[in-house]
């Protein structure tokens, strides 16, 4: 560690598209499996919509919208994320009271904000925000934080988190404190505080549970962690997405074949349920692929993480990649009945254009943490 | 690079080296969760694709395949040439799935305006079957609204609504065919009448086939025909619609213009039982709403009884003729017009002496057939008017029949006796009386009456001799002039037998004074029966009561074109109809 090659020179010559994606800042492999993500799931919306060009097209057009974000994110140097991370943080708190307050109501929820000449959800914002203000505000002291700095950033987690649960949007807050709560992980939370925190919960939801609740609430919650006590309400999306899940077998019902969805069984099979299509259609064979593409994803993101060269960095870089598999694993453990159902999409398949932009912004983080680097020599 | 910037720069590193510890503990926690919520996910997938999926499969199948009923044909119902008087004609039922469609009053109001509904009450319905998913909307709506309704689903794309492709049942004929033929409930399954007696002949079975639906539990494929509807059969009636819609119209008027309560009317085929004509009042139409009009539905002429009266005297006198011991020149006393039975006094209208049997008839005499009764003995009586049918029901298999009463001899007194030759204490349908007349009409043949036509020679029984039977119906021409009690009943060109019927109502505790029954039982042509006829008429309250001026005129006008209608050559021509005759055949 003695010497240092001043940043931006070669080790070796490079091939002409590395260079480009160097100057691009762009990070191969994380990039060759986004675009492979991305392709196979457009594969399995065409056959979820029931072969709608039309729906296809508008995918298209937000997956370009999302790259070229990512792309114009991996721009700008993981030290200017840095400063900009508590004005980033105040402003989407801002938003988010102005949502409660003369937000836009849809499906029930009020998440939007209307700014005249767009809409706009600061949630989704937030959970960007949420991760790079705690690991500024960590990565500021030396770590492992002390006490109170950690109960502040638990605060700073809470005020967002607690915001959004109002709207009401569950499944956004509960990625936003699992984005909070990994940046305190990974900053060093001990040990013995989390078993506390755990050890602590479980007389309290006790205790709550048999004299703090009413029978229709005991029901509510029973319902919403197993669906199938409700086999015509929310427990219906449950048990069409197993049938077909299920009905899939090993290889799948071929693309395009499958009937849970295109007999319009199958509730949002082009958003929040589009696992159960792809199961269908393409077997067990088919989820074993997707899931390869996935850890592939996140496992280049925590090495990209474990590679950053300071504290911040590797926070923030640790924190997405994390808060993506959170994603995946509350998306696909709903649809496949491990999870109550939560409305999180499955991340860059599902259809609809929100999360997208977030999602491909947080890995034009991970992109800028690992290009921006100050290479060391060997 | 010089040296400054070189040290600050290894100062840097080495900070950012204390300030972030490794945490390999860390690292590996991390790494383990992501593996295991990784290795979560795929056990469950392997659960369900590999170990569940038939399992699932089959649940799915459960789920898009559906087993629907074919609903088959209805037969037809005809009268015996063959006519249609109930059809069945495709038309379309609105269903809805209250779970799946939307309570929205954009959709909904669309809806009830199609089908004519209030919204509230469309809302209340679906209410009220929030828990399942089929509702009966509107049944049997018109062709043009069924088409809107499609029309209007299909262009809204909306769930939850659809049709139904049921029959509905139509009768031409109306009121006049309703008692026979009754009619079938929104089920199409038959309620009343002939519909309800020959339910399963009519019904056939309904079909079943296999179909892909959707989530919104539109059908989207047939897959297979489980099983092919059978359509059901056709019915054909012994009645006669040309007899039916001339009764109809003679009863209704009698009804009419003498005020009466009710009336019923049978014709019976003389040769072999079989019912021509069936009709009574009050009537229903069966096409349109039945509500409230239950008391109009019996068909009276099987479902309710009434005591004959004097219409039995002529089987009082067969019996005598039977009995050997009586001729119809056997003379009878019946001086001073009244005779004491134990208690009782059985009256005439006034006093007619010493009569012979012919006359007993013509005069309607009680004491003459008191005195008959009385000499005969009890069980061959009783016997003779059991061997007529009284008492016991008719074949026709209709619903609601009731068979009357005809007291076992065991328990007669003496005047039971005196009063059966007269016709009280015992209680007859109209087509029970109907079915003895033929006995008379048939020369003692009695045969098993029916609704349905009878294509093979119907097997009668022997009950009477012909020769009774003869000499009863030559007695019972007298009373169709001017001399006896029904010269209203005579038909022009036809000789006529026949016997009227005047009897008090029974009420509790006795007979009323001012509610009668008219009847008349006929005969035509006497010389060689062709059709039997009993008109009863319940109640008439318009000044007429006698059998011979209330129910013997609907009689003489049926028959006069009945016999007409089926070419029944008549046997009656006087001189000025021989000589018409003659001159058409001069050129």
């Amino acid at each position: 560690m003695a010497h240092y090659k001043p940043s931006g020179l070669p080790e070796s010559n490079p091939t002409r598209a590395e260079g480009i994606l160097a100057d691009l800042h762009l990070d191969l492999p994380l990039l060759t499996g986004l675009l492979l993500l991305c392709s196979f799931g457009l594969l399995v919306l065409y056959s979820a919509s029931g072969q709608d060009m039309a729906v296809i097209e508008r995918q298209l057009i937000r997956l370009g919208v999302a790259f070229v974000v990512m792309i114009a994110v991996a721009q700008v140097r993981p030290s200017t994320l840095r400063r900009w991370a508590p004005w980033l943080f105040a402003a989407g708190i801002l938003m988010l009271i102005a949502v409660l307050v003369a937000g836009q109501v849809g499906k029930g929820a009020q998440r939007w904000l209307n700014l005249g000449f767009f809409r706009f959800q600061p949630s989704e914002m937030v959970k960007l925000a949420v991760p790079m203000m705690i690991a500024w505000f960590l990565a500021e002291k030396s770590l492992p934080p002390k006490w109170s700095r950690l109960a502040m950033a638990g605060v700073m987690i809470l005020i967002p988190v607690m915001l959004i649960a109002r709207q009401p949007d569950l499944g956004t807050s509960l990625l936003v404190a699992s984005a909070g709560i990994f940046v305190l992980f990974m900053a060093g939370l001990s040990w013995r505080f989390m078993g506390g925190m755990i050890i602590t919960a479980i007389p309290v939801a006790w205790v709550l549970w048999e004299w703090g609740m009413r029978e229709y609430q005991r029901n509510r919650v029973l319902t919403f962690l197993n669906p199938e006590r409700d086999p015509l309400g929310t427990g219906y999306h449950i048990i069409q997405s197993k049938i077909a899940i299920g009905s899939g077998g090993l290889y799948g019902k071929g693309w395009l074949n499958g009937t849970q969805s295109y007999l319009e069984f199958l509730p949002e099979g082009t958003t929040d349920f589009i696992f159960a299509v792809l199961a269908e259609e393409f077997g067990f064979i088919g989820i074993l692929a997707l899931l390869a593409i996935y850890i592939f994803i996140i496992l280049r993101g925590l090495y990209i993480a474990a590679q950053a060269q300071d504290t911040y960095s590797r926070l923030l870089g640790g924190a997405i990649t994390l808060v993506f598999f959170v994603y995946l694993f509350v998306n696909t453990g709903m649809v496949s009945g491990i999870l109550p159902v939560v409305g999180v999409p499955l991340p860059l398949v599902s259809y609809g254009g929100t999360s997208l932009v977030t999602i491909m912004a947080g890995f034009g983080i991970l992109m800028s943490i690992h290009t921006h680097r100050k290479l060391l020599p060997t | 690079m010089n040296g400054k910037t070189r040290n600050k720069r290894l100062k840097q590193a080495r900070r950012l080296e204390q300030a972030l510890p490794s945490y390999q503990a860390r690292r590996w926690t991390m790494l383990g969760l992501l593996m295991g919520a990784a290795s979560l996910l795929i056990w469950r997938a392997v659960d369900q694709q590999i170990f569940e999926t038939d399992f699932l499969q089959n649940e799915g199948q459960r789920r898009h395949l559906r087993v629907v009923e074919m609903s088959a044909h209805r037969g037809m119902i005809k009268d015996r040439l063959g006519e249609p008087v109930a059809i069945s004609t495709p038309v379309d039922s609105v269903w809805a799935n209250p779970r799946t469609l939307s309570p929205d009053s954009r959709i909904l109001v669309p809806i009830a305006k199609i089908l004519q509904m209030d919204l509230d009450s469309l809302r209340q319905l679906l209410a009220r079957r929030s828990d399942r998913s089929f509702v009966y909307l509107k049944r049997r709506i018109n062709p043009d609204r069924a088409a809107k309704l499609t029309a209007y689903v299909s262009d809204n794309e909306i769930a939850g609504v659809g049709l139904q492709r049921e029959y509905r049942r139509y009768y031409p004929d109306g009121e006049v065919f309703a008692h026979v033929v009754g009619f079938t409930n929104v089920d199409d399954e038959g309620q009343e009448g002939l519909e309800l007696a020959y339910d399963e002949w009519l019904q056939g079975t309904s079909g079943k086939k296999r179909v892909i639906q959707d989530g919104r539990a539109r059908a989207v494929k047939d897959v297979e025909n489980i099983l092919e509807p059978e359509a059901g059969k056709d019915l054909i009636t012994s009645i006669d619609r040309r007899l039916q819609f001339l009764a109809y119209r003679e009863l209704k008027g009698a009804v009419q213009r003498n005020k009466a309560k009710a009336g019923s009317a049978v014709i019976l085929d003389a040769r072999n039982g079989e019912i021509l004509a069936m009709v009574n009042q009050p009537a229903y139409n069966p096409n349109g709403s039945k509500q409230g009009k239950v008391g109009r539905f019996r068909n009276r002429a099987v479902t309710d009884v009434f005591e004959p009266g004097s219409t039995v005297k002529p089987f009082t006198i067969a019996a005598a003729l039977e009995s050997g011991r009586y001729t119809p020149g056997t003379v009878i006393d019946t001086a001073p017009g009244t005779m004491k039975v134990g208690r009782h006094q059985v009256k005439d209208h006034r006093n007619y002496g010493a009569i012979d049997l012919s006359r007993v008839i013509l005069k309607s005499s009680n004491v003459g057939v008191s005195k008959i009764a009385l000499d005969l003995p009890k069980e061959k009586f009783w016997g003779f008017f059991s061997k007529m049918g009284f008492g016991e029901a008719t074949s026709t298999g209709f619903p609601g029949e009731v068979t009357g009463q005809l007291a076992p001899y065991r328990r007669w007194a003496e005047i039971d006796q005196a009063t059966l030759a007269f016709g009280y204490g015992l209680s007859v349908t109209p087509l029970q009386l109907a079915r003895a007349y033929v006995v008379l009409a048939s020369d003692g043949m009695r045969y098993p009456t029916s609704l349905i036509r009878q294509d093979e020679p119907v097997k009668g029984e022997r009950v009477m001799k012909a020769k009774t039977a003869k000499l009863v119906r030559k007695m019972m021409e007298a009373v169709v002039t001017e001399e006896g009690t029904a010269p209203a009943a005579a038909v022009p060109g036809y000789r006529v037998a026949g016997k009227t019927g005047t009897a008090k109502k029974s009420i509790s505790g006795g007979y009323a004074d001012d509610q009668y029954i008219s009847v008349f039982a006929g005969i035509a042509p006497a010389s060689d029966p062709r059709l039997v006829m009993v008109v009863m008429i319940d109640e008439p309250s318009a000044g007429e009561y006698y059998g011979g001026s209330v129910a013997a005129p609907v009689f003489s006008s049926v028959m006069a074109g009945a016999l007409r209608m089926l070419n029944v050559a008549p046997d009656a021509l006087d001189d000025s109809m021989v000589k018409l005759a003659g001159s058409g055949g001069v050129k």
